[in-house]
């Protein structure tokens, strides 16, 4: 018993040094940039693409080849880094907060399509350490030497890092601009190279972590979304920006997972509790549980308040006596176009409509209520869910339960929202993720109730929904309704309030606002309407899997958010509508379809950093002064 | 699109231009989709099977006096999607049924689809048993052989072996979890004293594989079942391997000699393994030798087993078109009801009672030949001798 407990001890140790090398990266390029880059698995994944092809290069069996590979891959991820941060971030960090993100989201695309085109579809197994191939006995169990090596190699790194930013003028300014990016600015800083440098040093972690993992595991193309999730989840558990918080929460991650492992099966009151399914969802338990006590993370500090990032936002006005009736001008000729579009355009126009309502619903959370969520597909999901078990089990006709999808889904996010407005910023993102992932495990595993991994099949609507026309009006109706109530609550005292919070939560708490109750509302209400695009959902496809609620959607609810522009009402449904058909019209057009997504994406960002919707406004606004 | 295929095109092209109208009747066209970017390494050699496939077919002379077009789409995964693009194939695209899909909850969704729409869907892919039982409905038909016909198929050599005390590693979704349970009851069926000491769920793609392998060491087991497959088999054995957790200890891992997952191996190979797959440099019949050759001559690789399925699902698709002489749904499925066709495995029968058909599987083990993974001992196992009773299998179909 002893034994098996030291040797998962010791494999929780060589994980936790993966884990610790890429998601160290991580940390430090959201400390200085506060960017948060997706794109860091997609990193990784160069790293162990590159390491594998340059060991070949050199020589799969001699020392050289090896250690030459990975670190001269990790060198090469290093300047991808860099010019990644010179060619593409640099030109929109005056953009607002978050928008990076969808630059990074694009990369991803890009890069695995490039792995993809450049690599093959096959899995590349790399070769083992030259000298470290065997395993050494420690109590009478095998050990792999190589693990050994891994154990050594995080904190070397950390220890590297340390003497880097305590004992050298460029670590002093790193941690100057982790604290605060503008004094260091001031004084003459050029920042420039700053940031370049330290996407450098963060790439390179990256590049190296994978190009080190390339003995343990295939080079494959899964890998940059599985470990980034990994990875961000230590970084906002250790504290963002904090080297050694990152290391500390690589070791309890990876030790809680060994542990889990090495438990198995427990039979607790009768009924078995599986420990090694309880892997699926570890680190984001061991992530709200620790964000719930401590909101900066295990080690980490408040954030100082970013100054002048991005230009000041001017308030929304409320929309000039024209809107409205365009707006329902506008519904009026969607309604019409069963008249005359063929089939598929109101199969089409459906997914638009929803999507429109779940964007808008994130919209109302991100923009007025400022309240950012890597996890709204949750209650989106949770939505369908409820639709869908009251249609299948309860035998609820679709009307009536149509009605539990808002319903499941804003008391979900009353649940939850009650802990993730106690934070904020990028903390309350990843706590949002969290609640999240765990309720997407529970739907995945939950196999009685929710069809585990299947899902629920069988939702097509009977009776006046079964015919595609009056599905498409009925959903058109309910999502403009939505999104309708959406921009109206923003223009109400209610919305008003919810502004106020984000703007100055401190004034607003002098005023007499409770801050965290109506940011708790807020969120519910968020929530509800995610819970009814969700319903909508459901009944539009016949069938839902876990996938409803996983990150990917969560994930395209941003992009949709993002892409149309946070400041403006009308940008989530511009964002929704594009993205659909963006999507729908390269996915058909091309093998590649995910690179010239990402590629239109990164267009779009590099020429509109307002979002669509911001960037008309500018237009209909300069229009006008020209007049 | 490579360069040949776009100057075969632009050939292609300028060739129809010339040509004046003697073949001018529109393809049939048979809308696909599937999660080509999800799974790239088993669904790239399987897109290669349908075009050479779709190929021969159009060179004889097509069906029914016209040629057949596959249009493919990328569901990207997500049952959601599917029911997206299914959509535009048939209404856009003016497909006359549908083909294709990987995972199983992808797979269930479009079968949900077909039944809704009436239309005919054979599921190339998707190894779960309920889209042919619990799930199963008129307009869905099935190719590969299941979970359970697999995991059938390896049960006679594993109980054969006497091994009392088994460890059990999976994929924690729908194919790993009831590869484990229709093994488990099948096992017990055989011999009644068997003892599951362990079982290790792993997330998949992201298996852990250091503490799995430790873990199951730890439990002591005579013999290890597994389904596990891409990176997560290569990772687990690599780390197994290292460890010594296969010394003295019999493995059966499901899909495990398909070359999709097997190549990856290299030398390192696990030997003695038994698994399911596809050993293609050594079947020697007539119907593969003349696949076998047509591909290596077409695309300059090897086939997979994607290559195989991709290939058999377009002849299945063809035959159904042949014997219902339209493209009308119910005839169509009228038609594959007990249609019966060639395919390089030999020839396969879409079962009336389930609508599953009889495709086998190799079944072997893994062995080494100039440094690189191998199936020896293998023979082909029919299908259709790996299912439940008639009796068993109306009990859990719905009725019609």
């Amino acid at each position: 018993m002893t034994a098996n407990v030291v040797i998962q001890f010791l494999n929780g140790l060589a994980g936790a040094s993966s884990l610790f090398l890429v998601a160290t990266g991580l940390s430090i390029i959201f400390g200085v940039s506060r960017i948060v880059n997706f794109a860091h698995g997609s990193l990784y994944m160069l790293g162990m693409y590159l390491a594998w092809s340059l060991i070949a290069f050199f020589g799969r069996g001699s020392p050289f080849g090896f250690w030459g590979g990975v670190l001269g891959a990790a060198l090469a991820v290093g300047v991808a880094g860099a010019l990644v941060e010179m060619l593409v971030l640099r030109r929109i960090y005056r953009a607002p907060e978050m928008f990076q993100l969808l630059a990074t989201f694009a990369l991803v695309l890009v890069v695995k399509d490039a792995a993809l085109w450049l690599w093959g579809a096959e899995d590349l197994l790399g070769p083992r350490a030259p000298g470290l191939r065997g395993a050494v006995e420690i109590l009478g169990r095998r050990v792999p030497e190589y693990d050994l090596l891994l154990i050594a190699v995080g904190p070397v790194v950390l220890g590297l890092l340390w003497l880097l930013m305590n004992r050298t003028r460029w670590g002093t300014l790193v941690r100057a601009a982790t604290q605060d990016r503008e004094m260091v600015a001031v004084l003459g800083v050029d920042q420039a190279k700053l940031f370049t440098s330290v996407f450098f040093l963060g790439a390179f972690l990256a590049g190296l972590g994978g190009a080190l993992q390339l003995p343990r595991e295939p080079a494959n193309l899964a890998v940059d979304l599985s470990i980034v999730a990994d990875a961000f989840v230590v970084v906002v558990v250790g504290g963002m920006g904090s080297i050694g918080g990152a290391f500390l929460a690589a070791l309890l991650i990876a030790q809680a997972k060994a542990m889990c492992i090495a438990i198995g099966d427990v039979e607790l009151f009768g009924t078995v509790f599986s420990f090694s399914k309880f892997t699926l969802v570890a680190e984001f338990a061991i992530m709200a549980a620790v964000l719930v006590v401590r909101p900066w993370g295990l080690l980490g500090r408040p954030p100082a308040a970013a100054r002048g990032a991005g230009a000041v936002e001017p308030p929304l006005v409320p929309p000039g006596p024209l809107f409205w009736p365009a707006a329902m001008l506008a519904v009026l000729v969607l309604a019409l176009v069963p008249l005359g579009g063929e089939g598929y355009a109101l199969v089409l126009l459906i997914d638009i409509a929803i999507f429109a309502l779940f964007a808008a619903s994130l919209h109302f959370l991100m923009g007025p209520a400022g309240m950012v969520s890597f996890g709204h597909a949750a209650y989106f999901g949770l939505g369908s869910y409820a639709a869908g078990l009251a249609f299948l089990k309860l035998g609820w006709p679709v009307e009536a339960a149509l009605l539990a999808a808002p319903a499941i889904g804003g008391a979900g996010a009353l649940l939850f929202g009650w802990f993730c407005v106690r934070l904020s910023g990028v903390y309350l993102a990843m706590l949002t993720l969290a609640f999240a992932q765990i309720v997407w495990s529970v739907v995945f595993q939950w196999d009685a109730f929710t069809g585990g991994s299947n899902g629920l099949v069988g939702l097509w609507p009977q009776g006046w929904l079964k015919d595609r026309t009056t599905l498409y009006l009925a959903v058109l109706l309910v999502s403009a309704l939505g999104i309708f109530a959406l921009w109206r609550m923003v223009h109400a005292p209610f919305g008003y309030a919810l502004r106020a919070a984000r703007d100055s939560a401190l004034r607003a708490d002098a005023i007499g606002i409770d801050v965290r109750r109506f940011q708790w509302i807020g969120f519910a209400l968020a929530g509800t309407f995610a819970g009814l695009a969700g319903g909508l959902f459901a009944f539009s496809k016949g069938s839902i899997s876990p996938e409803t609620l996983g990150v990917a959607r969560s994930v395209d609810g941003l992009v949709m958010v993002l892409l149309g522009g946070v400041q403006t009402l009308t940008g989530p449904v511009l964002g929704a509508t594009a993205f659909t058909l963006l999507q729908d019209e390269i996915a058909r057009a091309t093998t590649y379809w995910r690179a010239v997504l990402g590629l239109a994406i990164l267009a779009i960002v590099l020429v509109f950093p307002m979002g669509i919707a911001g960037a008309l406004r500018i237009l209909v606004a300069r229009a006008g002064a020209g007049r | 699109m490579d360069r040949r295929k776009f100057l075969a095109l632009v050939a292609g092209a300028a060739l129809a231009g010339w040509v004046p109208a003697a073949t001018a009747q529109e393809p049939i066209k048979i809308g696909e989709m599937n999660s080509y970017k999800v799974f790239a390494a088993f669904l790239e050699p399987y897109k290669k099977g349908m075009d050479l496939a779709v190929d021969e077919i159009n060179a004889a002379g097509g069906v029914l006096g016209r040629k057949i077009e596959i249009v493919s789409r990328d569901d990207n995964g997500q049952p959601g999607d599917a029911v997206r693009v299914a959509e535009e194939l048939l209404t856009r695209e003016k497909a006359a049924f549908l083909i294709g899909t990987f995972p199983s909850n992808v797979g269930l969704a479009v079968a949900s689809f077909a039944k809704e729409r009436k239309v005919l869907f054979i599921a190339a892919e998707p190894l779960t048993d309920k889209i042919v039982w619990d799930q199963g409905n008129r307009y869905t038909f099935r190719l590969r052989a299941s979970t359970y016909m697999q995991t059938a198929m390896l049960v006679p050599e594993a109980a054969k072996l006497r091994k009392k005390r088994w460890a059990i590693v999976y994929p924690n979704y729908e194919y790993g979890q009831s590869a484990t349970a229709a093994f488990k009851q099948l096992i017990k069926e055989r011999q009644p004293d068997v003892e599951f000491v362990i079982e290790q769920a792993t997330p998949l793609g992201r298996i852990d594989a250091g503490p799995v392998a430790d873990a199951i060491a730890a439990a002591k087991p005579d013999a290890i079942f597994s389904s596990l497959f891409g990176p997560d088999l290569a990772r687990f054995v690599r780390e197994g391997t290292t460890r010594g957790i296969f010394k003295g200890v019999e493995v059966f891992n499901l899909l495990g000699g398909e070359p999709e997952y097997l190549d990856p191996l290299l030398d390192e190979a696990p030997v003695g393994w038994y698994v399911t797959g596809y050993p293609w440099q050594d079947i020697r019949t007539p119907e593969h030798a003349k696949f076998l050759a047509a591909y290596r001559a077409k695309f300059r690789d090897y086939p997979r087993l994607g290559s195989i399925v991709g290939y058999s699902t377009v002849l299945s698709a063809a035959a159904a078109i042949r014997k219902a002489g339209s493209l009308d749904s119910e005839k169509l499925v009228e038609a594959m009801k007990g249609l019966t066709h060639s395919t390089p495995f030999g020839e396969i029968t879409y079962r009336r009672q389930d609508h599953q058909s009889t495709m086998g599987a190799y079944v072997g083990k893994v062995g080494l030949r100039d440094g690189k993974g191998v199936m020896v001992d293998w023979s082909y196992a029919d299908g259709g001798r790996f299912l439940p009773s008639d009796a068993d299998v109306a009990k859990m179909r719905p009725a019609e």
